[in-house]
């Protein structure tokens, strides 16, 4: 079931809208409050990636966020219109020669934090991530 | 909110307090601003206070790794102290726990550096 839907700009402003969006719709849901800040981080890396590295702040390209659910999950996709990379091609940020980079533990935390995390090429030109948290069962 | 960053020294130890966001934009730019500027005055021992940090994200967990790199890079220290447990997990993430001495007690921080 979608929950919502958005197409937005490639700013800063984008990343905390889609944060507060996201986090509002995972407490809605029912996720608890720590599970609910997992969620938000893991959109906020993926809209920094999308904004920064995807649509390189353009302002002829847009972040695409959907909100959908399923009976025990929140599942949420954002697509950017850059120009694509290869997954395979990123450094590991744990190992020993990378550990004091600056920058590369986007993907990392999403990792941690969702329960599934799936990037592809989006139809049309650009990557597309989704990202899945279930609820715990009680 | 963004990050509120203000500076005392402790003897010749600098504590940071930080409060707030650290994240991409400005709160990253200040932190790295504040950092940098230290290290140039000559601040070589900096315990930086996180006690009131609600939010850190990867770009303000790079900042942190890049002030170490260039406060080591001085003959300097960069400490932490006060870290809330989602902090804390995000160094065990990161494994930079190895990297960071950390402490719960700014005393014990401070001693730390003598």
């Amino acid at each position: 079931m979608n929950i919502s839907q958005a197409t937005l700009d490639s700013t800063l402003q984008s990343v905390d809208d889609a944060e507060a969006m996201v986090m509002s719709a995972a407490k809605d849901f029912g996720f608890e409050e720590d599970e609910q800040h997992e969620i938000g981080m893991a959109v906020r890396e993926c809209m920094v990636n999308a904004v920064v590295h995807g649509n390189r702040y353009s302002k002829n390209k847009k972040v695409h966020l959907d909100i959908d659910s399923s009976r025990d999950s929140l599942v949420i996709v954002i697509g950017d219109e850059g120009a694509g990379f290869d997954l395979n091609s990123l450094p590991d940020p744990l190992a020993a020669e990378n550990i004091l980079r600056q920058s590369g533990r986007g993907l990392l935390l999403i990792r941690a934090f969702m329960d599934d995390f799936d990037l592809h090429p989006r139809p049309g030109g650009g990557t597309e991530v989704r990202l899945v948290k279930k609820l715990p069962k009680k | 909110m963004s990050v509120k960053l203000t500076a005392r020294h402790v003897g010749d130890v600098t504590v940071i307090d930080a409060a707030g966001r650290i994240t991409l934009g400005e709160g990253a730019s200040a932190f790295r601003d504040m950092l940098r500027d230290l290290a140039a005055k000559g601040d070589k021992k900096i315990l930086l206070n996180l006690g009131e940090v609600s939010y850190i994200d990867s770009s303000g967990i790079g900042e942190m790794v890049s002030g170490f790199t260039t406060l080591t890079n001085h003959g300097g220290q960069l400490k932490l102290m006060g870290l809330s447990k989602r902090i804390k997990d995000l160094l065990q993430i990161t494994k930079l726990y190895t990297v960071f001495e950390v402490f719960d007690d700014e005393a014990d921080g401070i001693r730390s550096f003598a």
